[in-house]
């Protein structure tokens, strides 16, 4: 099986950031190859493994349905004595399963099964046909039979999918880069630094145990810190790169104190392990599952996410991260690391099933973080932090997807996967031609770089969900999702996230508009020559990348007969956990958001078509609003302004000088008058007699020439025979005790 | 078997010899100790390795155990052995002076005398490695107080401007706690009739001391390692110490001293008093996770640089006595973890910080001012890569050593859970994860205020040399280490375990 071999996949960035750093600046093209190599070969590797995994997974709900068809009647009969084992199989299944009561299993779109099984009513899988799951781990050592480190592998759909995305929009960064860092003196080190974080990433990826997942998702932060931190000259990008890392780091407390959580109820960091038992309602020792603990592990991992997924209120660092290189933006911080949220909660996603607490804390936190969000956008005149803008709340469309839908959540994770990084790298190939991130000193571009605009259309129609572009499936999927669910949280996501498709659309026809359309408004003269079309190099990905933008969205269409072999068959978590979507569809929905996002990009050309200066924004000029989102809903002035700076320049000074003050002037002082005591015992006592005793006390520090000198101050016997008095309390205790 | 019987022997006393050889070099060729140091270490890290060679993995208990009269008339023996706690921290302690005596190629701080500064590390390394073989009590002390003279002179001679106070508190202090420990270990030579600590363990187990008894000598014995360690509010004599000691003398200071404290109470503490060690844990839990905040804070506050890297030892070592202050075995096995990531990551952040002052002639951290990565490239990518290491980066030596104490606390044995501390210890746990932040602020900000920015132009003008052959050469093991302890904990975790879990029986009930 090909999938054996997954393990290369992680293996070769780390490779080739190996081979970057040692030889890279000795090579003809600075290192760059060996990335570009390593990576091409990871998603070859990639599609192979994507490819037996999905196949396996559509086969499987085929065997399913083919089993059922022909062996339902005679299960109910139970007659047929050639398969009165099957059925006795079949129907252990069916008992462990039926303890699964209360979540929601599954196989409801397998339409010819009729079985639809929401809330509660399992269907039978039986043994022999299940998804695809190829696990395997290398036993590091245990602490007991606990504690046991792993490095592993667990192939499904979910990590085929992720593979796919990361090595491939990984793939098209490092092309892309040769074009976009030529003549930059640290290029050997950014490449080096591209490999690392594409190794750290596909860590967590793969990981079989939480452990590992652990790792990589710090690696991944690392990495992010230093490329967010690359023009390490300029101040602002030294504190974009502190609170990228420290507020992930805040929200990593979470993912600790979850993972170990986690870990003292289940006794294993094993995913697969761990829900198995929460599954069948068991924690370590047998014990019955604790819900109260496990929504308590399960909210703190969460708190992780919400640091590296960027949602609210831990979302700041992202929009700041913007300074590192525009490639890294592309990868790290809108198509690859702040999905590990989503991907964290997606990798246990049975577990979180159980936890109805958890699950509302996501659809709530989603829902605030994708309606709040996008309106940031709007006062942005920084084409990137639009898109920073934008990934958040995108961001927040798939953790709130979560709360309904597995197979909504990670869909939207991969169309917006391409599209994002494609604009992304769009925004960076403007960039590269205007050199400013200001949208105030663009304008008309499209004359000027037509491959950059037409791939920038897609994926503005694809990110605002404009029918047939990935992003209007993926999406809609997750409004579907809540829609389906109603409820107090189901509501909630479905209206706001509807509403927020408008105002999505709206900024980005705002800077479409800002950017592409009207004239150029720098200046074009000897010096300055006019804007041109980027190289090659960052032309073909952006092509590339908005083909997949595009089309992307038609591998999950919301219609019946296509999920048995389409995405939702593909990445199932398992046959016990596969969703389907019996009439996920409503026109009135899709019909409401097309709407609201046609509208959206129309009256965003209208209004930003004149665009001429900032002073001019219409969102710049609207008192108390414009200061409220200029000002970020003042979680910047909270968190750097109030917390950081008080910690730094106030907390810590004084505990400090409680140290300096407090602490160590008791120490002083017992030294001092216990030096005072000594004095006046010298002066006396020791001067009538007792010389001996203190200097025998002394002695034995006494014999060599630089502590004579020290000794001769009387410092030592003095304080030697202070110690002797506090020694023969001590024993006077002891004796006292026995 | 001459090698079993004698391999410890040898080991310990090479370096003995070795100074008393270099003492005896006529002052006239002085620079002649740098080879015999040399040499001498290359041989004692040798003969560590060879006992390493030789140690059965599987086994727990005493290996190469030597155990014969002393002194009699007190009843003590020459009992030496080595276990899967004592292993690794002994076979350190032979790695970093070696590693020193190499580094005293490059630079020794003022004044010179490399004579008299080689002899002294050689005896510190005699003093140190004994106290990590001793399973006697009167010898444990003996290798105890014999550190404390060597370093003594390190920092009194060869330290910083205000060497002497240094000095004198680390001094006066240790001695002040290790009097306190010496009446603890009488009273247990009078209640257990042996100054052996298998036979007290054996002793302390079976319940043989009563329970006052145990908290009184736990709480001697507390005094004295609490100080070494440091555990706060102990630790003002460290931060003072460590600035103004020499490269090479915080290195050992940090690297393998601090860990005589740590591994007292695990070999000496926990195992002859469990019940006191039951009664102490929580206090110990708390000024753990005090300990972990407040150096946080402390090192936000440092204006210098070395004095930052000292105070972040007192947060580390908090981690260590958390691990310890759970009383189970990943806990234990967590703190020797910890023990020896922070030997080789804090020695290496002292070798560079050391490195740094010796280039820039100042340990002000304005007045460096930045933009290392442009004076000096490569010492800015070490100093990066060992301050990520020390944040608990996962991956890199830091974290098993953390996160295992981190776990255990949320676990603890389940003698204080019965005590109804389960919650109190989860509590801890909550807060010493959020030191974890507060250490990846000061160290970021560090980095932020040393190695990026523009440099100041008095430095891109002074020529700064970037890294030497031999600083290479007496870092790169170090490097190395962190990356493997790093990816594979069980190099350690893997000597630890028999016996951690053969002295934690006690509390597991196995």
């Amino acid at each position: 099986m090909i999938s054996d071999y997954a393990w290369l996949i992680p293996a070769l960035p780390a490779v080739s950031a190996v081979l970057t750093l040692l030889f890279g600046k000795k090579m003809k093209g600075k290192g760059a190859e060996f990335g570009i190599t390593a990576l091409g070969l990871a998603f070859i590797l990639a599609v192979l493994v994507a490819v037996e995994v999905f196949s396996a997974n559509v086969q499987a709900v085929a065997d399913l349905e083919e089993y059922h068809a022909t062996h339902g009647a005679e299960d109910d009969h139970g007659d047929e004595a050639g398969h009165a084992d099957e059925a006795e199989e079949a129907h252990a299944d069916e008992v462990s399963l039926s303890s699964l009561d209360g979540i929601m299993v599954a196989a409801v779109g397998i339409e010819n099964l009729n079985l639809a099984a929401e809330g509660g009513d399992a269907i039978e899988i039986p043994e022999g046909i299940s998804s695809f799951l190829n696990e395997d781990s290398l036993s590091l050592g245990s602490l007991g039979a606990d504690f046991e480190i792993e490095a592993g592998q667990r192939i499904d759909g979910l990590a085929a999918m992720m593979f796919l995305l990361v090595t491939f929009v990984s793939l098209m960064v490092h092309i892309y880069s040769t074009g976009y860092m030529k003549g930059e003196p640290r290029y050997t080190y950014y490449f080096t630094l591209l490999s690392l974080f594409t190794m750290s990433m596909l860590i967590m990826v793969i990981a079989n145990n939480m452990l590992q997942l652990l790792v990589g998702w710090e690696l991944v932060g690392v990495c992010s810190f230093l490329l967010i931190g690359f023009y390490w000259e300029g101040r602002s990008n030294q504190h974009a790169a502190q609170k990228a890392f420290l507020t992930t780091k805040f929200g990593d407390v979470g993912l600790m104190v979850g993972v170990v959580s986690l870990w003292a109820q289940f006794g294993t960091f094993n995913i697969g392990h761990m829900i198995d038992m929460a599954t069948h309602g068991e924690q370590a020792g047998g014990a019955e599952l604790s819900t109260g603990m496990l929504t308590f592990g399960l909210i703190s991992l969460f708190i992780g996410a919400i640091g590296k997924s960027a949602q609210f209120p831990l979302q700041t660092w992202l929009p700041d991260a913007m300074a590192g290189p525009t490639p890294v933006s592309a990868l790290i911080h809108a198509a690859t690391m702040v999905t590990a949220g989503i991907f964290m909660v997606a990798r246990i996603y049975p577990v979180y099933q159980l936890s109805p607490a958890a699950l509302s804390v996501i659809a709530v936190i989603g829902a605030i973080t994708l309606f709040s969000m996008g309106f940031l956008a709007l006062v942005q005149d920084d084409i990137k932090r639009v898109l920073a803008y934008s990934t958040v709340s995108q961001l927040g469309y798939m953790v709130a997807a979560l709360a309904f839908s597995y197979t909504a959540g990670i869909f939207h994770l991969f169309t917006h996967g391409f599209f994002k990084a494609l604009l992304f790298l769009g925004s960076g190939s403007v960039i590269h031609a205007v050199h400013s991130n200001n949208m105030e000193d663009m304008g008309g571009l499209r004359k000027y770089m037509p491959v950059t605009f037409w791939t920038w259309i897609v994926g503005t129609l694809a990110l605002a969900a404009v029918f047939p572009l990935s992003g209007f499936w993926s999406k809609d999927e997750v409004l579907a999702g809540a829609f389906t669910q109603m409820g107090y949280t189901g509501n909630l996501v479905w209206i706001l996230g509807g509403l927020g498709g408008f105002v999505t659309a709206f900024y980005m026809a705002r800077a479409t508009t800002m950017t592409f359309f009207g004239t150029y408004r720098g200046k074009i003269d000897e010096t300055h020559p006019a804007p041109h079309e980027s190289p090659g190099s960052m032309k073909y990905p952006l092509i590339l990348l908005s083909v997949l933008a595009a089309l992307i969205g038609f591998i999950n269409l919301p219609f019946d007969q296509f999920h048995p072999t389409g995405f939702a068959a593909w990445t199932m978590f398992s046959l016990e956990y596969f969703e389907g979507h019996p009439a996920h569809f409503y026109f009135s929905l899709a019909g409401g958001s097309t709407i609201a996002a046609l509208l959206g990009l129309g009256l965003g050309y209208l209004m930003y078509r004149e665009y001429k200066r900032p002073a001019e924004d219409p969102f710049n000029n609207l008192g108390l609003v414009t200061t409220v989102l200029q000002r970020k809903y003042f979680l910047d002035d909270l968190y750097s302004g109030l917390i950081m700076t008080t910690i730094r320049d106030r907390i810590s000074p004084a505990v400090y000088w409680i140290n300096d003050n407090v602490i160590d002037r008791v120490v002083y002082l017992a030294g001092t008058s216990t030096r005072a005591v000594g004095r006046g015992l010298y002066k006396t006592v020791d001067q009538k007699g007792i010389d001996g005793l203190v200097n025998g006390a002394g002695m034995g520090a006494n014999w060599t020439g630089g502590l004579v000198k020290f000794a001769q101050s009387g410092n030592v016997q003095f304080y030697a025979g202070a110690m002797f008095i506090g020694v023969f309390v001590f024993a006077v205790l002891f004796a006292a005790a026995a | 078997m001459f090698w079993s019987d004698w391999a410890i022997t040898l080991t310990l006393f090479t370096p003995l010899l070795g100074a008393i050889a270099i003492a005896l070099i006529p002052s006239k060729n002085e620079e002649s100790a740098k080879p015999v140091a040399l040499v001498v270490s290359i041989i004692g890290f040798a003969l560590s390795l060879g006992i390493l060679a030789g140690y059965d993995f599987g086994a727990a208990g005493l290996q190469y155990e030597v155990n014969v009269p002393w002194i009699d008339a007190v009843g003590a023996r020459y009992h030496i052995g080595i276990d899967g706690i004592s292993l690794p921290l002994f076979v350190l302690s032979y790695l970093l002076t070696f590693l020193c005596s190499v580094y005293a190629y490059h630079h020794i701080e003022d004044p010179g005398k490399p004579k008299a500064f080689l002899a002294l590390m050689l005896l510190l390394q005699t003093g140190m490695a004994g106290t990590f073989i001793s399973f006697d009590l009167i010898l444990f002390f003996i290798f105890w107080e014999l550190v404390l003279v060597p370093m003594y002179f390190m920092i009194g001679v060869w330290g910083g401007p205000r060497r002497e106070y240094a000095a004198v508190k680390f001094f006066l202090y240790t001695l002040f706690g290790s009097v306190f420990m010496l009446v603890a270990f009488l009273a247990l030579r009078f209640t257990g009739n042996t100054f052996d600590i298998v036979v007290l363990s054996e002793l302390g187990q079976s319940g043989a001391f009563s329970e006052t008894f145990q908290r009184l000598a736990f709480l001697g014995i507390f005094l004295g390692f609490a100080i070494k360690v440091p555990m706060w509010p102990f630790h003002t004599w460290l931060p003072d110490a460590h600035t103004e000691a020499p490269t090479v003398g915080s290195v050992l200071l940090a690297g393998i001293l601090l860990k005589m404290g740590t591994y007292g109470f695990v070999r000496i503490a926990i195992p002859i008093l469990p019940e006191g060690a039951i009664d102490f844990a929580p206090i110990i839990a708390v000024l753990s996770v005090i300990a972990i905040i407040y150096g946080a804070l402390c090192c936000l506050a440092q204006t210098d640089l070395k004095r930052l890297i000292a105070f972040s030892s007192v947060g580390h070592m908090g981690f260590v006595m958390l691990g310890i202050a759970t009383l189970t075995p990943v806990g234990i096995n967590a703190a020797i973890f910890g023990m020896i990531a922070h030997g080789v990551i804090t020695g290496m952040l002292f070798f560079v910080v050391g490195s740094m002052k010796e280039r820039y002639h100042t340990r002000d951290i304005a007045e460096i001012g930045g933009g290392v990565l442009q004076t000096m490239p490569k010492m800015a990518a070490v100093f990066t890569f060992v301050s990520i290491a020390s944040l608990g980066l996962p991956g890199l030596a830091g974290f098993p050593g953390e996160f295992g104490a981190l776990l255990s606390a949320f676990q603890p044995a389940a003698a204080l859970e019965a005590g109804g501390l389960l919650t109190f210890y989860r509590v801890l746990m909550v807060l010493a994860a959020f030191g974890t932040v507060l250490t990846a602020g000061y160290f970021l900000y560090m980095l932020q205020r040393i190695n990026m920015g523009s440099a100041p132009k008095r430095w891109l003008d002074a020529g700064l040399a970037d890294i030497s052959v031999i600083e290479w050469g007496t870092w790169l093991p170090l490097l190395a280490m962190t990356l493997l302890l790093g990816v594979l904990p069980f190099l350690v975790w893997g000597i630890t375990t028999p016996d951690v879990n053969a002295i934690m029986s006690f509390f597991t009930g196995a």
